[in-house]
């Protein structure tokens, strides 16, 4: 066996488990789960434009959003584009080379964080015409 | 069986297709589309939340939104495809990761061109 073909058990970096949830990581994994729930999403909202062909399929369509259920998975779409639409913006500064320190990325996942929420809160309270 | 190949052949039959950068480069292109695309978008939904089946249909059919939402769909469709081909590759692996990467693109491209032509059709009537 050629030196090069010999199985390497290399060390492995300790994962998820080992290490406690800082802000950082879970900004991290929610930038992906968010992703992932877009990508879904995106699939919804072509379905939403060919169902806006008839009225029959457009009023199912419907039927399903203004339920319990629908409300829920598109308040969930709603947070996850406006989480990932921020955290997408500070993942291109940090592309661009900006805001690695520590404090920087700190302040910046916290700000992701409140104009996700208030963006998230905005939009359903204006788009229910509660104010 | 020995491997002949000098360990830099190894490395480069292993490696980069070249094409690693335009997949890295294509997602922050569409990343940095998608930023005042998205902002239209949400805006445009709170504007619209509780509109009946005609306003929406006309509101579809304007010239302004046909290219916007064709844009939000399109680029954000592909913004995905890259995007979920990496969640792919990261967790699953062999037959099982390749078919789901072709699933994906497939996917993509099919409810893209559905929704275009849904686009195009209620803008252009028929």
């Amino acid at each position: 066996m050629s030196v090069a073909n010999r199985p390497v058990h290399r060390p492995l970096s300790p994962h998820l488990q080992i290490y406690r949830p800082q802000l950082t990581s879970v900004l991290s994994i929610l930038h992906r789960a968010t992703g992932i729930a877009l990508a879904v999403g995106a699939l919804y909202l072509a379905l939403w434009v060919m169902c806006a062909m008839s009225p029959r399929a457009y009023s199912t369509f419907q039927s399903f959003n203004t339920s319990l259920l629908g409300r829920f998975v598109l308040g969930g779409w709603l947070f996850s584009g406006f989480y990932h639409l921020c955290n997408g913006i500070r993942h291109l500064f940090w592309d661009a080379g900006y805001g690695f320190e520590l404090k920087d990325a700190y302040r910046s996942g916290w700000i992701v964080v409140g104009v996700s929420l208030v963006a998230t809160a905005v939009s359903w309270i204006v788009g229910l015409r509660l104010i | 069986m020995t491997d002949r190949r000098t360990p830099l052949a190894r490395a480069r039959g292993l490696g980069s297709a070249k094409e690693g950068v335009h997949h890295w480069w294509m997602q922050r292109l569409t990343a940095i589309a998608l930023i005042p695309l998205v902002v239209w978008f949400a805006v445009s939904l709170v504007m619209l939340s509780g509109a009946d089946y005609q306003v929406v249909r006309a509101w579809i059919g304007s010239p302004l939104v046909m290219v916007m939402l064709i844009l939000v769909i399109g680029v954000g469709l592909h913004h995905g495809q890259l995007g979920m081909q990496v969640v792919w590759e990261d967790y699953t692996e062999g037959a099982f990761r390749v078919a789901m990467i072709v699933l994906t693109k497939f996917l993509a491209v099919l409810f893209g061109l559905g929704a275009i032509v849904a686009i195009l059709r209620i803008g252009f009537g028929g």
